[in-house]
């Protein structure tokens, strides 16, 4: 799989902090998400999946690869 | 590949079906002002993903589906703009207040409103003590009106969240029912004129007043307060309603910065939370799901201590979640978001100029058939894996609007919708006391609320 987060839409809001943190990140500067792992592991994926789930900007995606 | 783009005016204009009295020429505002659905809707039928009505002496162009949607959402501040859409919230929060401030102090306004993550654990546990404070009153059987019941608990929650518990602790019904005037003072006819002298801008004003003159009554006392304590009261006993005295903002100022801060908060909980109540009512097999799913969670088989409301809220309880999700679909609190074109852009294949209000409709667009199947009916399995849709069809379900200005209480209105329902069902089972279909919207004016009665019983559970 391959995260995806758009940067237009993310409002900052940090949830996906406590879903996926080792995949999902946080520039305080910008304030926006940072895809920490683009493609992680397949273990990772209930985790992730909640992070797209319950983001409130809807910015996150996953993407599923061939 | 390129297609041609088209001029504003071939963008088709929809049918009159409603006739303006007293000899005006004001579009189709008579019909915004009694079926604002069936006008959206027949925007889509007839026009397709762009068309357009006139509401007064302006051209409102609505667009709906995936790729419209996605271009109107996504376009910035300084292309589609906000504040200038809805005229019928000035004369709410008053002037100056809120739609004036730059988007950065926007920004800045959304960090002190604490609706970020780390913040939700304190509202989760705010509200389940308003919840269950207010369920205390209801003994063992009664019966509730939907609209008055949730119009007063989250006037309750959103105060204590978003201003502080103090204040929260000045505030009785007479504030809800005051509250609930400024939201009935929404009508369409603020396109026209949002100072007309009609009955229901006349109770407005008078709301507004009233609550002006609350609010002064809340900072004399504060100020005796601080003088009786030498000038520093103790921390705890201090909210946002302190640092805006001490900034010298006068009651009228304050009071328009809380009902602005209040307002995207209010209806919307309070019109989502009874229409999630209402479906489950009627969807017997849906509410046995939620029931079962919410015991199971709050279960304490050894005796070890159950989950408390306040954490789980902030969890994942899918049934429930899907049922609320659902509920938003088909009745999501705001049916229209409006915008104001400050530069040229390209919607649906037309180039549309500055001036211009353009529209989108989650109404009309979460039941476009192509993307959410029967879309009349009430089925929360839509949002179960796999189906997912409203992750699916991100620019179509829209009950919270979509891009850079999605509802920024989204998260903290599900929680809070969670919180609800884990208190109510849990103590309490329902049914309806009046016909089912008797349920509806009030959708006279831009706020819509439920059309009373919309009356149910209550019964504690057995256990």
């Amino acid at each position: 799989m391959r995260v995806v987060a758009d940067l237009d839409l993310c409002q900052g809001h940090q949830m996906c902090q406590g879903e996926a943190p080792s995949v999902l990140g946080f520039d305080d500067a910008a304030d926006v998400v940072v895809v920490l792992q683009e493609h992680p592991e397949e273990s990772l994926r209930p985790q992730v999946r909640a992070a797209v789930q319950y983001c409130p900007a809807m910015a996150l995606a996953i993407e599923e690869e061939a | 590949m390129s297609e041609t783009v088209k001029s504003q005016q071939d963008v088709p204009e929809v049918s009159y079906v409603v006739e303006d009295g007293d000899g005006e020429d004001w579009g189709h505002l008579a019909e915004m002002r009694v079926d604002p659905i069936g006008l959206f809707q027949r925007v889509r039928d007839e026009c397709g993903d762009i068309g357009r009505f006139r509401l007064a002496d302006r051209d409102v162009v609505l667009v709906s589906g995936a790729e419209a949607n996605e271009q109107f959402f996504r376009a910035p501040d300084s292309t589609l703009d906000q504040a200038a859409a809805y005229p019928f919230m000035t004369p709410i929060f008053g002037k100056g207040v809120v739609f004036d401030a730059s988007p950065e102090e926007r920004q800045q306004m959304l960090k002190n409103q604490a609706l970020r993550g780390d913040m939700m654990r304190g509202h989760a546990a705010t509200i389940e003590a308003e919840i269950n404070r207010m369920v205390a009153e209801w003994g063992d059987e009664g019966e509730i009106d939907l609209l008055d019941w949730f119009a007063e608990l989250t006037i309750y929650t959103t105060s204590a969240c978003l201003i502080g518990k103090p204040f929260r602790e000045e505030l009785d019904g007479t504030f809800a029912r005051l509250y609930h005037d400024l939201e009935k003072g929404t009508d369409a006819l603020a396109y026209v004129d949002p100072y007309l002298d009609i009955e229901s801008f006349r109770t407005r004003d008078a709301a507004r007043v009233e609550l002006v003159a609350l609010v002064q009554a809340v900072i004399d006392k504060r100020l005796a307060r601080a003088k009786a304590h030498g000038g520093s009261v103790p921390r705890e006993e201090r909210d946002l309603l302190d640092v805006l005295i001490s900034v010298e903002m006068t009651a009228d100022y304050i009071t328009g910065i809380f009902i602005s801060m209040m307002f995207a908060g209010h209806h919307t909980s309070s019109g989502t939370a009874a229409w999630a109540l209402i479906e489950l009512m009627r969807h017997p097999e849906t509410l046995e799901d939620v029931v079962a799913e919410l015991d199971d969670l709050y279960a304490d088989p050894d005796g070890s201590g159950a989950v408390e409301i306040s954490f789980q809220a902030l969890r994942s309880i899918p049934r429930l979640e899907a049922a609320l999700k659902e509920t938003l679909r088909l009745h999501p609190p705001l049916i229209i978001l409006l915008r104001v074109v400050q530069e040229e852009i390209e919607l649906a294949g037309h180039t549309i100029a500055p001036g211009t209000m353009v529209a989108a409709s989650p109404k009309v667009s979460n039941r476009i058939p192509e993307d959410f199947p029967e879309p009349d009916s009430f089925d929360p399995g839509r949002y179960l894996d796999p189906r997912q849709e409203d992750l699916v069809n991100r620019w179509t379900w829209i009950p919270f609007g979509a891009g850079k200005h999605r509802c920024v209480g989204s998260a903290f209105a599900m929680m809070q919708l969670k919180a609800i329902f884990s208190v109510i069902l849990r103590d309490y089972e329902f049914e309806l006391a009046q016909p089912s279909e008797t349920y509806a919207d009030d959708v006279s004016k831009m706020v819509i609320q439920l059309q009373q009665p919309c009356r149910v019983r209550y019964r504690r559970r057995a256990r």
